[in-house]
Order: C-alpha cells, then structure tokens, then sequence
C-alpha cells in the first residue's frame, strides 16, 4: 500500500506522461501472465474454485496478485528511473553515494566510469550488430529457422564480428582518453558537477524513512 | 529482365512521432548489364535503397520485381534473392569471421546448400577474381592488409556468383591506390562476368570515370537520372544539394569562358586532354619556336 503511494506521488512528481510508463508495460505483458498463471494454479492451500483438473486457491489467488504488483511495481518505478535521469547523473550520483568506500581503497570512480562507458556502448553495439546481421543475411546467413543448435550455430558469423568491433572501439576509446591526458578520479572537475540541495536530502529522508517502515513491518509480520 | 523498383517509400519508425521518410515515391528500373552509379550525400537514401533492392529492408509502400516478380510477395524465396542480387556493404571487412581467408569466402555459397566441392571451386574462383593469390587463401583475413580485407569481404559476396552487384562506398577508407585497385577490379568483374553492377559513391570522379549511368538520389527522391554527360551538366543544381561535378568538368567551363571553344562535357583527365588539343592552334604558345 505504502509503496503505491510513494510510487503515484513519484510519477506524478516526474511528469513524465503517464502513458509513456504504461506503455513500457507491454513488453513484460507476456511474462506477467506466465507469472500470475502459474501462481494461481499451482499453489497448495484453500480452495477457492475447482474445475476439470484445475485448482484456485485462496493463497493462490493472493499470492498471483502479490507478484503481479510487485511485477508491474519493478517496471514502473525502473522506467521512471530511465525517463528521468540520464546515464551520467546515474554514475555522478553512484560515484557520491559510494564515495565513502575510497577511504577503504575500493575504485569508486573507476567502477562509475565503467558503468557510463557501458551504458555509452549499448546504442553503438545494437546498431553495430545489426549491421552485420544484414551483411551476413545479404551473404545466405538464416537467423531465424532451424532448431536450438541451429540458430546457436548461426550466431558465431555475428558474435565474432560483433566482438571484433568491440574490442577494436574499446582500444580506440582507451586510447583517445590517453591522448587527453585522463588518469581518474582524484582532482577531475566536472562540467555538470552534482550539487545537493534541500529537496535531495528531503528525498533522503523520505526514502529512509520509507524503507525503515517496509523493514518494520516485514519484522513485526503485519 | 533486371530489378524493377515501382512507387516505393520507406518511412523509418512509421507510426510514431519520429517517423523519417528516407525514401518518397521512387520509380525507376535496373535493367540486366548496365553500370549505374548512385550518388547522393549523406543521408539522401542511399543505404537504405540499396538494401531494400535485396530484400533486407521491406518497402512501407510499393513494389519491387526481379525478373518480373515482386519480391515481398509471400512465399518468395529471399535466399535465392540475396544469391542472385550481391550486396556489399560499407566497410565490408568488418564481416569477416571465419579462421581462414577461403572458409569465409565459402560462407556465402555454404549457406545456399552447396556441395563442398562446388563451394570450394566458387570461392577460388571469387578469390581470383578479386586478385587475391594462393598465398593468402589460408591466412587469417585478419591478418591482412585494409585493401586485402576489403577484396576478401568483397570475393565473400562474389563467390554466391550474383547476377546484379551493389557495392556502397566499396572505396571508403581507402588510400588512392587501394581505391583505384578496387573501382578496377568492379570494372573488370563487370567485364569479364557480365554483371549488372550499382555502385554507390561519393567520389564524382570515381562515377564518372567508370559508369554508364548515374542516379542522383535528394532526400529521398530522386533527382537526375541519365548518362554522366547528361547529369554532369546540371552543375548548379548538383552543387545545390551538396555534391558536385567532377574537377574536369569545373576547368573545361573555366576555359569555355575564358574564351577557348571547347565542349565542357569532358569528364575525365583523358577526355579533357583530347578536347583540349583539338584548339591546340589557340592556345598561347610558350617556349620558343619549336614548342
């Protein structure tokens, strides 16, 4: 219930049009069904209704519900998320908040700078791969029939391209930010530099007082 | 018979508040053997012409035959298709797969079910073609050279013995040498196997030497269509959508208004030069009298 709450006033907050976010809705579709189908049907306990071979249970019924929300919850909030915040305020805003951990010696700003460089190189893999699924389909290749082993088989004249072409941007990558001069974290200025303000430590506070009331009432089994 | 392109449009996210028309309402035919260039700056609709001429891309509207038969229509063997209509894409080195120079070429006539024994013979051949000797058939394609590469890629398409070519950019990153070895050899295969080839370009010198028809393709649409001659005489429209004529032509027009009667349709250095020597009695004379 709680988190219902917190979720509407967050979308609500975000303007982000509401159906943008339910549109993203339909890719799971096929896996939430699955999901509440199996739940409904499968779980032990109380029956509710019973046909043919078939058993709905009270805890079933409850449970499929459960997980459904929890399903639909997970999409809304992580959509919300990427409509919202761009990839490099996402890593400023991990580098921050793991930023005690470099008292320990642990690579913060190495462990965000990886995370933007792979978030960078997905849009430039996927065209890249679909490229050389065309020029492979323009010389015969077949992704789609034949059986599992077949279509595996099928990958290698892709997968080994695809990985070339990684390799290769990655050595290029590395060694343009060699040209320049980038030796990480310590004393780098930022051009959009992170800087908190009431509201983000309001958010603060209410996001830790959110989670104490989930782990309360997870422990005192409400 | 060749490929004949009726009324097509490609709309890229069509359906959606992004939707970019790369292609409007083209209409135009490749018949069997001829030489075609297709020229058009970035972003004109090349690519996506090309790849919809094999299949890879299917029209939002309108028809494209092969040999008389539309080829998005049901049960229409797509295989077969890309065998007969080679495509060779930009940067076609970056293709290439396989542990050896000779199993990569293979790939393609592997794929139409073809015996090893054919297989084999198709790849050699393909690979003698683009003048790749013996010595490298075993070599990893890996280890070659960037002009190697690219003819291994380019015999990789071959080798499926295509009855219409395209290559898009074939000469891209290339040095000079590499390129002219390339546009040869596209010349040469033209030749020697009687293909029809489309050449995608943006080297108006490199059209213009070699083609016998140039397509020049705007936003979508496209915009002359004709001999070199023909469409390298609509200087100011070419330059108005960001291409140009080739250089012989620009110095044959300076000449012409400089007052020198000769026709300004040379298009090469070798044209040029014999139309220049026809008015060799009015050019001014230098270096003594024996010049």
């Amino acid at each position: 219930m709680a988190s219902t709450i917190r979720l509407a006033v967050c979308v609500l907050l975000s303007r982000v049009p509401v159906g943008y976010i339910l549109r993203g809705m339909k890719t799971i579709m096929v896996l939430l069904l699955i999901t509440v189908l199996f739940n409904l049907f499968l779980t032990p306990g109380r029956t509710l209704v019973s046909f043919w071979k078939f058993t709905i249970t009270w805890e079933g019924l409850f449970f499929s519900i459960k997980m459904a929300v929890r399903l639909i919850f997970l999409i809304i909030a992580s959509t919300l998320m990427t409509l919202t915040t761009s990839p490099n305020q996402l890593t400023d805003a991990l580098e921050s908040v793991l930023g005690p951990l470099k008292k320990i010696h642990v690579p913060v700003h190495e462990i965000s700078m990886m995370m933007s460089i792979a978030l960078r190189f997905i849009p430039i893999l996927m065209e890249e791969t679909d490229k050389i699924m065309k020029a492979q389909m323009a010389r015969g290749a077949d992704f789609e029939s034949g059986n599992l082993i077949n279509k595996i088989k099928a990958m290698v004249p892709l997968l080994v391209p695809l990985f070339i072409s990684a390799f290769r941007r990655a050595n290029d990558l590395a060694m343009a930010m060699e040209a320049r001069c980038y030796h990480g974290g310590d004393g780098r200025t930022k051009m959009k530099p992170l800087i908190y303000k009431r509201r983000d430590a309001s958010a603060y506070v209410l996001l830790c007082a959110f989670l104490a009331c989930c782990i309360t009432t997870r422990v005192l089994g409400i | 018979m060749g490929l004949k392109i009726e009324d097509i449009t490609y709309t890229y996210d069509s359906g959606t508040a992004m939707s970019v028309n790369a292609l409007n309402h083209i209409t135009t035919e490749i018949p069997d053997g001829q030489f075609i260039g297709l020229i058009g700056h970035t972003g004109s609709g090349k690519s996506t012409f090309v790849q919809m001429l094999n299949g890879l891309l299917k029209a939002t509207s309108g028809h494209i035959y092969y040999n008389g038969e539309d080829i998005d229509a049901d049960g229409y063997d797509k295989k077969k298709l890309r065998s007969n209509v080679g495509l060779v894409f930009q940067y076609p080195e970056n293709q290439l797969f396989e542990a050896d120079v000779i199993t990569d070429v293979e790939f393609g006539p592997k794929n139409l079910g073809l015996s090893e024994e054919e297989r084999k013979k198709r790849a050699e051949k393909a690979l003698e073609l683009v003048g790749l000797s013996e010595k490298y058939w075993k070599a990893s394609p890996f280890d070659l050279s960037g002009g190697q590469k690219r003819r291994a890629a380019i015999a990789g398409v071959l080798a499926m013995e295509p009855k219409i070519l395209i290559l898009d950019e074939p000469t891209a990153g290339l040095d000079p040498r590499g390129r002219d070895e390339i546009l040869g050899l596209v010349r040469d295969m033209k030749n020697k196997l009687d293909m029809t080839i489309l050449l995608v370009s943006h080297s108006m010198e490199d059209v213009a030497e070699y083609v016998d028809r140039i397509l020049v393709l705007n936003a979508g649409t496209i915009m002359l269509d004709g001999t070199p001659q023909e469409v390298f005489s609509h200087v100011e429209e070419l330059e108005s959508v960001g291409l140009a004529a080739p250089q012989m032509t620009y110095i044959m027009r300076c000449l012409a208004d400089c007052g020198l009667p000769v026709k300004t349709d040379a298009l090469t250095v070798e044209e040029a030069a014999a139309e220049i020597l026809k008015h060799r009695d009015l050019l001014p004379r230098r270096g003594g009298r024996n010049a």
